[in-house]
């Protein structure tokens, strides 16, 4: 599903040049859980920018889902973005004037996806995260759960190849973190491909494979038993 | 581009802060409002002052006989001449595009002795011997019989048409004087019909005591026999008189043996100059109007720029979010453009309202206090509204287009990071 090699990618600060990647290669497979893992400064939200298109590597080859992505000018990059990749962000990213529906609904409606539909199919990934009742409300009604939630639907809502997630239990205590990664099991389960990035051990202990990330070098990938979030909840 | 949610949205963004919004609408208003006030003002101005042309045929030169002062061909200068019928004449063959050429004769004058009586009232005034086509070029309106007519001159009967002026001091009131006889200088004239000019300028008493009497009885009458004193000459539309009037004055000047350079044996007026300079006069007011007016709609303009960048700058997460969910640039583009477009559009449509009603105040307080110098129904076009509509669209239009490129300038990315 995700293939990369030999990536990199530095900063200019000024004068100074900045080396945050330093050659990674990795693959994914379809239906994977995976989790990268790292202190700051080891590059993961960078290479997590870089697999969503965010961003641009300087060298390396990047293919995601048999797709080479490269020179992408911006309107092709929202393109696949749109139709390969789904965002989790820490800090939730909702738009703050738009009802719960409507931010799921969004990445539906850059499909061009008639209006109807895309309300229905909204209310259906809504109910998958137990928000229906919620659909209304405007994200500054809802808690930070219920708010990551919505992310996560807004993420499901144009099935994309993969789903990224920045820190999705950065904001949250554990109790929340618990049930946001519950979902996100559960999704999996039904075979997507997720990307968690975190800093968090028991988050990435819920993962099924644990990529350790360190000055911009791979140290360590390693598959682990998944902890199931659900005896937590 | 013109769906529901793309409008949903537009509202849902102006509206967010309708105190900012509504400060930056009243920039456009208030600049569209001053360029429709000012136009307004100029046209009521120039309505005022083309009322006082009147519809006297604007395309006119009058021309009068005055003393040369060179000598030519054996004849002194100080030399008093008249024209002659043969130079009306002449001027109808040899000169295109005339409409008409009235020569005229004339009795009495400014202050001038009592010439004029009916059994014990008398009167001074003005006496002219016309054509018909004179009405053409010095408009009248006839308040009861008829004007003079070619019959009239063919068979030089001895009527007379009066002002209501004339009439007035002549006549009882409440008398006919159609069918009655005056008596012009010792010679009765039966009254055939009485006029009423527009008043015009400020001799408007003096243009309602005059009396015309066919051209040719009044030569006849009064001894004047070819010589012709005066003339109104109204060229076609189309050709100015200005244009034709070196050709008039020479063929005069030959004809009456007077030399080519003598500049002051002619007298003339030409009106279509003097208009024409109104005319001008006005055209550098409608620039001053639309200079003034598009200038003080630059400044709301650049005002709706600004806050749609300050609008941009807020919502750079907000953008970023979009573009990572994978919104089209270019549909951002468009959103920021139109959400300028909108605000520009609106608020230059209540300006416009509002100038009108401005407008039909005016117009109602000018109709209900009378008539005011010099200024009449001031107006704006049909065109003048269209035109401030486009100027709205094409700087709505650019008001949007540096901050929607702002928009996208920046990078998802940086976009994301902004708290």
């Amino acid at each position: 599903m995700i293939e990369i090699k030999d990536l990199h990618k530095s900063y200019k600060m000024g004068s100074n040049s900045l080396h945050v990647l330093k050659g990674i290669n990795f693959t994914a497979e379809s239906g994977e859980l995976v989790a990268i893992m790292g202190s700051s400064g080891s590059g993961k939200s960078t290479l997590l920018n870089i697999l969503g298109m965010l961003d641009e590597a300087d060298s390396g080859d990047y293919t995601l889902d048999g797709v080479p992505i490269k020179n992408l000018n911006e309107t092709k990059a929202a393109k696949y973005r749109n139709k390969f990749l789904g965002f989790i962000f820490q800090s939730f990213n909702l738009i703050n004037y738009k009802s719960a529906m409507e931010n799921v609904a969004l990445p539906l409606y850059y499909q061009k996806i008639p209006r109807k539909e895309r309300q229905e199919r909204a209310m259906k990934y809504l109910e998958q995260v137990g928000l229906k009742e919620w659909a209304h409300h405007l994200p500054s009604e809802l808690s930070g759960g219920q708010k990551q939630r919505v992310a996560i639907a807004r993420a499901m809502a144009a099935e994309p190849k993969v789903l990224l997630a920045d820190e999705p239990t950065g904001a949250l205590d554990s109790t929340t973190s618990y049930e946001v990664m519950d979902l996100i099991q559960k999704i999996n389960d039904e075979g997507n491909t997720i990307l968690v990035v975190t800093h968090e051990d028991d988050i990435a202990h819920m993962c099924k494979r644990i990529i350790h990330l360190k000055d911009g070098v791979i140290e360590k990938d390693e598959k682990v038993t998944q902890v199931r979030a659900s005896q937590y909840v | 581009m013109f769906n529901k949610d793309r409008w949903k949205e537009i509202l849902e963004v102006l509206t967010s802060n309708w105190f900012r919004t509504l400060l930056t609408a009243f920039g456009v208003f208030w600049g569209i409002l001053i360029l429709i006030i000012l136009l307004a003002a100029g046209k009521g101005f120039q309505n005022g002052v083309m009322a006082d042309f009147g519809d006297i045929a604007t395309n006119t030169m009058f021309m009068w006989s005055r003393n040369t002062t060179k000598e030519y061909m054996g004849l002194p200068k100080g030399r008093r001449y008249n024209f002659k019928l043969e130079d009306v004449q002449a001027i109808r063959d040899n000169v295109p595009n005339l409409r008409f050429v009235s020569p005229r004769n004339q009795l009495g004058g400014f202050q001038g002795a009592n010439n004029v009586t009916r059994g014990i009232n008398t009167g001074a005034f003005n006496v002219y011997g016309d054509y018909p086509e004179i009405i053409n070029q010095d408009p009248m309106t006839i308040t009861s019989g008829r004007f003079i007519n070619h019959s009239d001159i063919n068979e030089k009967r001895k009527v007379a048409v009066i002002g209501i002026g004339v009439k007035s001091s002549l006549y009882d009131k409440g008398e006919e004087a159609i069918g009655t006889y005056i008596k012009i200088q010792g010679v009765n004239f039966m009254v055939i019909g009485t006029y009423k000019k527009k008043s015009n300028d400020g001799d408007g008493e003096e243009s309602q005591n005059e009396i015309f009497v066919p051209f040719t009885t009044f030569s006849q009458a009064f001894n004047r026999a070819d010589n012709v004193g005066w003339m109104a000459i109204t060229a076609q539309d189309g050709h100015s008189i200005t244009s034709l009037k070196e050709r008039i004055v020479s063929i005069v000047k030959q004809n009456r043996k007077i030399h080519p350079d003598d500049k002051r044996a002619v007298g003339y007026f030409d009106l279509y100059e003097q208009f024409n300079r109104v005319e001008s006069l006005f055209a550098a007011l409608k620039f001053i109007a639309y200079f003034v007016g598009i200038l003080v709609l630059i400044s709301g303009v650049i005002g709706v720029s600004n806050i749609m960048l300050i609008v941009v700058k807020e919502r750079t997460k907000e953008i970023g979010i979009r573009r990572a969910l994978g919104e089209d640039p270019k549909s951002i583009k468009l959103q920021i453009v139109m959400e300028s477009l909108f605000l520009t559009i609106i608020s230059g449509m209540a300006g416009i309202s509002f100038g009108a009603f401005f407008i039909y105040g005016i117009n109602a307080l000018l109709d209900s206090s009378g008539p005011v110098d010099m200024f009449l129904s001031p107006s704006v076009s049909v065109g003048v509204v269209a035109a401030a509509l486009a100027i709205l669209v094409i700087s709505g239009l650019l008001a949007g287009f540096i901050p929607a490129q702002s928009a996208i300038k920046v990078r998802p990315i940086d976009a994301l990071r902004t708290e």
